[in-house]
């Protein structure tokens, strides 16, 4: 397993993100608020923004060769083509999962993460345990999420800085020769291009 | 989930019936304030007269700086956290974020 780190300077939060998080620290702790709520409130109403953006994305790089060529040449342009621009401007990279070689990404904070193309993160994403424990086992952490790999394929764990943010593109499954980019869409979740699931078999599409 | 009826809230940006968030707080302070409207805690009603009263005190800030002063005042009003609690959690989180290299978990 390797870890790339890019630690050179410490923690950004600005005071509007500070004073949102205080909002949640207080809410929470005093039981108003209950997170997992307020994230599926997230997914009910943000549909613009949301990982369907990454789905697009990842299925795109599947039925077109050289957009999945540009993609892993300069991400940041190829994710910008499709329309999906973050404000922050931050550079992006897409990390191929192969049958040697399959990528964990990972970030406390929440401005860390790929939300113009994956929607909010997950609670459980932002929890400590979830980033430390990534690092030190990833491949027990993957267990838990039920993804069982097999020795020979490397686990690498990305560390998602503010500068730099990383989209897993799973491996497109078996049997989906001939799929449109629409059907392919459906069968890539939010979790897979976190790295945490492989991509729905086609069995799944409803 | 019934959707709320996000018409009544003046001003807002809406895409189709969504709202357009340009940043993820502002998500997280939109789904907030919904989660506090669903457990009982305030009338959506009441909700949209106190973001209004913020949109329309004549200082200029972005759409959801404004929502996120009516969160803050609601709560207070609300008395769910005083504004002292509050300014000082937001006080601590920055300071932690300071002392942390990127990366690691901040942590108050």
């Amino acid at each position: 397993m390797s870890v790339k780190h890019d630690h050179d300077d410490h923690s950004h939060m600005t005071e509007t993100e500070a004073r949102v998080r205080a909002l949640e620290t207080l809410l929470s702790a005093k039981g108003y608020i209950d997170s997992a709520a307020v994230d599926r409130i997230i997914q009910t109403y943000e549909t613009k923004i949301g990982p369907q953006n990454g789905a697009h994305v990842v299925a795109k790089s599947w039925c077109d060769p050289e957009f999945a060529a540009w993609l892993r040449r300069d991400a940041t342009a190829a994710i910008h083509s499709l329309g999906y621009i973050s404000r922050q401007g931050e550079h992006m990279e897409a990390v191929f999962n192969s049958d040697d070689v399959h990528h964990l990404t990972v970030c406390t904070l929440c401005s860390c993460y790929p939300w113009s193309v994956l929607g909010l993160p997950p609670t459980w994403y932002k929890s400590p345990p979830f980033r430390s424990r990534a690092v030190i086992d990833p491949r027990g952490v993957l267990r838990e999420f039920g993804l069982d790999l097999p020795t020979t394929t490397k686990v690498e764990v990305h560390d998602s800085t503010a500068e730099i943010r990383y989209l897993v593109i799973p491996q497109r499954p078996a049997g989906t020769e001939g799929f449109s980019e629409d059907q392919l869409v459906q069968l890539v979740t939010r979790d897979t291009m976190i790295g945490t699931a492989v991509a729905l078999l086609p069995e799944g599409v409803a | 989930m019934t959707m709320l009826d996000l018409s009544i809230l003046p001003d807002i940006a809406l895409s189709g019936y969504e709202p357009a968030f340009d940043e993820p707080w502002q998500a997280q302070a939109f789904a907030m304030t919904v989660n506090l409207h669903q457990s009982g805690l305030f009338e959506w009603k009441e909700w949209a007269n106190v973001l209004s009263t913020e949109v329309h005190s004549g200082i200029d800030r972005d759409y959801y700086l404004h929502w996120l002063r009516a969160l803050e005042r609601i709560v207070a009003m609300k008395h769910l956290a005083t504004v002292s609690e509050l300014g000082n959690c937001a006080k601590a989180w920055q300071e932690a974020a300071e002392r942390t290299p990127h990366g690691e978990t901040i942590s108050l």
